[in-house]
């Protein structure tokens, strides 16, 4: 394809590439920030006095931290694990047909949390969730994991379905031509090629469930913070040094599972 | 023949039986923790306030929604307009509607350098948006704030070039939250515009410029027409979570510069006006379904009008 003509490149507009470059290195200025205060040694945090891990090492031996971060990883693995589940079911359901009465309502529901407003989301939680407590009695962790599985299926469900449609039905059908029953053809066939998509889901959720700060605030009981509602909290007082260092960890694992999806995902086979 | 049909007829019901079973548990789930609850909150938007929150259960009132557009003189008790409401209202429009312009403006040049680039190095630019969309919303928002506090890095750099001389307040006001919306909802401009730019035949750009027209007139009458699609679901991206937004103004605009989100807490908080709330909540629900409907509405015109 001829892209050079006269001597001029076609694609270049002018001052796009400034534009392009400043807002992506912008991008990065707020996080690179966070990320050295949080090995600056001194209280301040303007001057920097220095490389060192001591608020890593407070944070660390931060009773409220700690509880807060373990929390936000137990919530995070129940909730990715079960959304996951229900999103490779409800992938399986909506793709490879011709279509079926109720399949556009599937999609309408499945991707509901996607588009309306967060804060909406959490205050109708609130006030359901109010009244079961006091029916119940129970206060304990299991409606924050009902909310983040709920809202987290979507970002499941959607890499999912992505690589399923891209899979035809002849080798399920080779399988059961070799009289495997349905249980043994997607075990044996169907879930090892799928698999890339569900561990992309798996992840997307894992994150998305981790960074929720609306929704677990007006979901949770007295005493259940995740680390990202504990930070919101602290920010009426000031932010300290040590919720740099474990906003920096938060944000290393973020990293990491966000490249790693992007790899996974990327891998054809 | 008819036998034959009958068993295909049955075989379909069977495996669309089979596919509602399997999507029962996800759409079980959304249904009790997301979209049922939507339904109380409607209900509550038309019951009496309680005294402690809560509200007064099956007690029908439209106090609820007459509080989103007046408030009650505490003296004579007659309805004036709410111009605090007001305010906030538009102060969430306003901000949701620049922050969606910046975001374009900027958004538009970034995703077509990154489509612009050679196929093997389109990927690693994508990650480098992708990545701090995925960072938590809290800690970016934590970010800028560091970055714009009085004695954060900004003012530190003004004021070592010696453009001012006493730092400039910036943490707590409208800018301050526009540039954190504008911040935080930047990738979502731009990934849905590139995946409309990635697909464009540089042919038709290449056409334009035998025809003799300008970069410009390229841009404006060949590249723009083909990214619509993107650009509206860019738009719509960006605008539904801005007039949502929630922590960002909390965070970035302090107490005194609220939007919709924050004045929809307040009524679950110190307020104690659930049914005032809930009505604000639909209200919210109501404009972002607007949008919506925008959307949809662009989106299949556009599809019709290219013919596929």
């Amino acid at each position: 394809m001829a892209i050079k003509s006269r001597g001029f490149e076609i694609k270049s507009q002018t001052g796009f590439t400034f534009i392009a470059l400043a807002c992506i290195f912008t991008l990065y200025v707020p996080i690179a920030t966070l990320v050295v205060y949080a090995f600056n040694d001194t209280e301040s945090m303007s001057l920097w006095g220095g490389f060192s891990l001591r608020w890593f090492r407070s944070a660390w031996q931060n009773r409220a931290i700690q509880d807060a971060v373990l929390r936000s990883l137990q919530i995070a693995v129940i909730a990715a694990t079960l959304a996951t589940m229900m999103g490779t079911l409800a992938a399986l359901a909506t793709t490879r047909t011709e279509g079926y009465r109720g399949l556009t309502f599937k999609y309408a529901i499945i991707n509901q949390p996607l588009v309306i407003p967060e804060i909406v989301t959490a205050v109708a939680l609130l006030i359901v969730f109010a009244r079961i407590k006091v029916w119940t009695g129970y206060t304990g962790v299991g409606y924050l994991v009902a909310a983040h599985t709920a809202f987290c299926i979507p970002f499941a469900y959607l890499p999912i379905r992505a690589r399923l449609e891209g899979m035809d039905l002849t080798l399920e059908t080779a399988a059961s031509d070799l009289y495997a029953n349905s249980w043994n053809a997607f075990r044996f066939v169907t879930l090892p090629l799928l698999l890339p998509g569900v561990i992309a889901g798996y992840m997307l959720a894992f994150v998305v469930s981790l960074d929720d700060v609306v929704i677990t605030e007006f979901v949770k009981s007295g005493g259940q913070e995740t680390l990202p509602t504990y930070m919101l909290g602290q920010i009426r007082r000031s932010v300290t040094p040590e919720v740099n260092a474990a906003a920096t960890c938060f944000l290393a694992i973020s990293v990491m599972a966000v490249t790693a999806f992007y790899f996974i995902s990327r891998k054809k086979t | 023949m008819k036998p034959a049909s009958n068993i295909a007829e049955t075989a379909k019901r069977s495996d669309v039986r089979r596919r509602w079973l399997l999507s029962a548990p996800a759409l079980i789930t959304i249904f009790l923790a997301a979209i049922g609850p939507l339904l109380v909150v409607l209900m509550f938007s038309f019951m009496v306030k309680g005294d402690y929150g809560d509200v007064k259960y099956w007690q029908f009132s439209t106090n609820g929604w007459i509080s989103v557009l007046f408030e009650r003189d505490p003296i004579d008790d007659t309805l004036g307009i709410a111009t605090a409401n007001f305010t906030i209202l538009w102060r969430s429009i306003k901000l949701s509607l620049i922050t969606t312009i910046i975001t374009l403006l900027l958004g538009f040049p970034t995703a077509y350098f990154i489509a612009t680039r050679p196929n093997k190095n389109r990927d690693i630019w994508l990650l480098l948006i992708t990545i701090p969309f995925w960072t938590n919303l809290l800690i970016r928002t934590f970010g800028i704030q560091d970055v714009i506090r009085n004695e954060g890095l900004l003012n530190i750099l003004l004021m070592k070039l010696g453009l001012i001389s006493q730092p400039i307040q910036m943490l707590f006001t409208d800018g301050a939250v526009l540039l954190g919306l504008t911040y935080v909802y930047f990738p979502l401009m731009v990934l849905p515009i590139y995946s409309s730019l990635e697909k464009l035949d540089f042919r038709l750009v290449e056409a334009g410029y035998d025809l003799y027209a300008t970069r410009f007139k390229v841009l404006w009458n060949i590249v723009l027409p083909l990214s619509k699609p993107g650009i509206v679901a860019g738009v719509i991206l960006v605008f539904i979570p801005s007039i949502g937004a929630y922590v960002t103004p909390r965070v970035l605009g302090g107490g005194k510069n609220m939007m919709l989100g924050n004045l929809i807490e307040q009524q679950f908080g110190q307020a104690r006006d659930w049914p005032f709330g809930s009505a604000l909540s639909i209200s919210l629900l109501a404009i972002v379904t607007l949008a919506l409907l925008v959307y949809v509405k662009n989106v299949s015109r556009s599809g019709g009008s290219h013919g596929h």
